[in-house]
């Protein structure tokens, strides 16, 4: 999987007392990260961080996805949709991730999810919660990136995914 | 805020049970008991203690009502989801918002100038754990003081004259996914306050605070121990048998109950003859139902309690062990009226689940349970003589068991009808029930516990019933023969509180932004107008220097709010009609506005 080198911080906003400090929450993601990288060793599927630099952070083969992309489509409907609402395409309250991942990075992605943002001014009250201390996230959080990659790229539709291999879709 | 004083009258309150309570409740509000049945004032979010939703004026009639049109309106400034509706208290109108839970008091004697405006401080951090948007349903009035419940579970009491803080108590830890989005409820000298945080696994309470100084009266959780839960084992019953010891503890597995939800969030009523007050719990967490063996009690229930005391005189059950998430949070409607011919002093309920339950509210019988929309699949019935539904195995997402999609269940988890009120009205002997028509594929999984984080496990998308294009109906539904009479199709889910009146007309409010009027004989539309935003709060009535008027908050939100930016979708096939479906995003945009309306 392709790995981009952080190019600099993305969200300049001063955190929050009682939020993950930066350091903590740097310790939390490194330890996320490994814990993918030994699921995904350990399942054996190619997923290397020596993939080609073009290669997609997603498994879809004709609307069909993979394990993981399925896997992430339910650890959102978990943990995101109440904001983001379905399928990533928005709400009222809470920005449709499908494109905000057009001109996010997967390091702004990552960042924003573990240690959280807050907006708030005298328009806007919106704050995404820090999930750094969420294992259902933290340990998923590839799986939901590729799934919300796939939606973003327009490769994936609407709707619950179905599975590469299955016949039926359970 | 001295949290430590609280936390320490609290702890006292508790070790002496239920028995300290008695005593100083002989006080009755009567003045506020008296202001409810002043049809000029709105003085709590229902209207009445009844929650019947009914005004007694009658300038505006069915003949009338397409002369109505806008005369003022006001803009709260806030951008989310504007549940709710205002009160009025005598010349003034209270006016309130979601986060940042602003409210106004605005002088009807000079065209809704602001007397005062309170807006408390509050850590951004509550809004992300707030379930599905930010909202609030309103303030509640009593003693000369206007009660704020607000996001952050804080309940603030504020001079009704000047706005200034008498007194604050926090009623739980937004930390632990608890929050406040109820209207608190003004009973004799007590003000109750619910939780929501049903999707974060909160342990669910109603508490009582003396209105004199913000102190704990009593506090009766949803589950747990018989002396936290405020259950006598040989006199709290359900179907009329005492419940028995540990009534909740023996349904769940282990301390589950500890974080097994059942929010309070919802509307409450109160008969002042039978000394009862009625309110109803929210879905167990989490929302994979194999995580949770048992029936989870009490969840998904309708309490009658002893305001004085918190005592459950009885309670009954209507979705044991949920799989689908319907909360029974919904409003219950205290009238007397015929029921199977027979009058009644009846308890209605439209819950979620798509039932219409009829109860006695003295003896908490079971009645009636009919389906008010037609689309409900996932019971067969309920069993008048056990109070269970007869739940249909391919709808059931524990039967099928996690990582299963169990699909085609109607209703959708956001029920057959979410928190927007119903309206009776006596002269109809008719209840008047804005409703949501959608249905959802439900896919369970194992769920970790992590305090302050969602606990869901469970996936679901959302569409309309098979071969339909539309998402809600404004039904007249009669008790008395357990049937809808008339059906009005809607675009989208009607998510507004109901408002009828003696003179014939029932007005609602939609979620493309309209505040209609229709004949409660037939549900012909009368009147409509479109209101800057879309309606999710409650159409009111009251009356200032001769006139009648009809007051409604428009701006979108809310979890009706999560189809504004894509619409809901499902599984194309076999749905030929879901291309039909515009986005609500295409129809309205986010603003908080009052509209007053009169037909003069």
């Amino acid at each position: 999987m392709r790995r981009d080198r952080p190019t600099g911080h993305p969200n300049a906003e001063p955190r929050m007392a009682g939020r993950p400090s930066g350091r903590l929450a740097t310790t939390i993601f490194a330890a996320a990260l490994a814990c993918a990288v030994v699921s995904l060793a350990a399942s054996g599927i190619a997923r290397a961080d020596d993939a080609p630099a073009d290669a997609k952070p997603y498994v879809v083969q004709n609307g069909r996805v993979d394990h993981h992309v399925f896997n992430g489509y339910r650890r959102y409907g978990d943990n995101c949709l109440r904001c983001h609402g379905p399928d990533g395409a928005g709400s009222s309250y809470a920005p449709a991730l499908v494109d905000s991942l057009k001109h996010m990075t997967k390091e702004q992605f990552e960042d924003t999810v573990i240690n959280g943002r807050v907006d708030v001014n005298t328009a806007n009250q919106n704050v995404m919660p820090p999930f750094g201390l969420n294992p259902d996230v933290v340990e998923n959080l590839d799986d939901i990136y590729g799934y919300l990659k796939a939606r973003s790229d327009g490769v994936l539709g609407r709707g619950r995914p179905k599975k590469i291999g299955d016949d039926d879709d359970n | 805020m001295k949290p430590s004083k609280r936390l320490f009258a609290w702890a006292v309150l508790m070790s002496s049970a239920a028995g300290i309570l008695g005593a100083g409740a002989a006080f009755a509000n009567d003045q506020l008991e008296k202001m409810s049945q002043d049809p000029k004032q709105w003085v709590m979010p229902a209207g009445d203690y009844y929650a019947q939703r009914h005004t007694k004026l009658t300038q505006i009639t069915a003949e009338n009502v397409h002369k109505l049109h806008p005369v003022w309106t006001f803009s709260t400034g806030v951008l989310r989801g504007h549940e709710g509706g205002p009160l009025v208290v005598g010349d003034m109108m209270y006016v309130h918002t979601p986060f940042p839970n602003k409210v106004f008091a605005l002088d009807l004697n000079h065209e809704g100038r602001i007397v005062w405006a309170y807006e408390p401080k509050q850590d951004p951090n509550v809004i992300p754990v707030m379930c599905c948007d930010t909202v609030n349903r309103g303030v509640a009035y009593g003693e000369g003081m206007i009660f704020l419940h607000q996001a952050d579970t804080t309940l603030v009491a504020l001079d009704a004259k000047t706005g200034k803080v008498a007194w604050s108590v926090k009623d739980d830890d937004p930390a632990k996914g608890a929050t406040g989005t109820s209207a608190p409820f003004v009973v004799k000298d007590k003000v109750l306050v619910g939780v929501s945080g049903g999707e974060f696994g909160v342990h669910g309470h109603m508490t009582a605070y003396n209105i004199k100084d913000g102190s704990v009266a009593w506090r009766a959780y949803s589950e747990g121990p018989d002396d936290q839960i405020l259950f006598d084992p040989d006199k709290t019953t359900m179907m009329g048998k005492p419940v028995g010891k540990d009534s909740s503890l023996k349904t769940w597995e282990g301390d589950q109950w500890k974080i097994g939800g059942g929010g309070t969030w919802g509307w409450m009523a109160y008969d002042k003859e039978l000394n009862l007050i009625y309110y109803g719990s929210g879905n167990p967490s989490t929302w994979n139902p194999s995580q949770r063996p048992g029936d989870n009690k009490w969840s998904m229930t309708i309490f009658a309690r002893d305001p004085d005391t918190g005592m459950a005189k009885w309670a009954y059950q209507m979705t044991p062990h949920d799989e689908w998430d319907y909360d029974g949070i919904n409003e219950m409607i205290l009238a007397d009226t015929k029921v199977h011919g027979k009058e009644t002093k009846a308890l209605v309920h439209f819950d979620r689940n798509g039932f219409a339950y009829v109860l006695d509210r003295a003896s908490g019988a079971l009645l009636e349970a009919n389906k008010f929309d037609p689309a409900v699949n996932w019971a067969t019935k309920v069993d008048l003589t056990t109070g269970r539904p007869e739940v249909v195995a391919q709808y059931s997402t524990d039967h099928n068991g996690p990582d299963h999609n169990t699909k085609g269940v109607c209703p959708a988890a956001l029920g057959s009808k979410d928190e927007q009120p119903a309206s009776f009205n006596p002269q109809t002997g008719m209840f008047y029930v804005p409703t949501n028509h959608v249905c959802m594929d439900y896919e369970p999984y194992k769920v970790t516990y992590t305090a302050g984080q969602p606990y869901v496990g469970a996936t679901l998308s959302m569409f309309p019933p098979k071969g339909e294009n539309h998402l809600g109906n404004f039904i007249a539904y009669d008790v008395n023969e357990g049937k809808i009479v008339w059906s009005d199709p809607e675009t989208f889910s009607v998510w507004s509180g109901a408002l009828t009146t003696p003179t014939g007309v029932a007005f609602y409010g939609t979620l493309d932004g309209y505040l209609k009027a229709v004949n409660v004989k037939d549900g012909k539309l009368l009147y409509k107008f479109k209101t800057p935003s879309g309606i999710i709060g409650n159409v009111n009535a009251f009356e200032h220097n001769g006139k009648e008027y009809i007051a409604v908050y428009s701006g979108v939100g809310g979890w009706a709010g999560i189809g504004m930016a894509a619409g809901l979708t499902g599984d194309t096939d076999g749905l030929g009609a879901v291309g039909a479906y515009k986005s609500l995003a295409n129809y309205t945009q986010l603003g908080g506005v009052l509209t007053v309306f009169s037909v003069e």
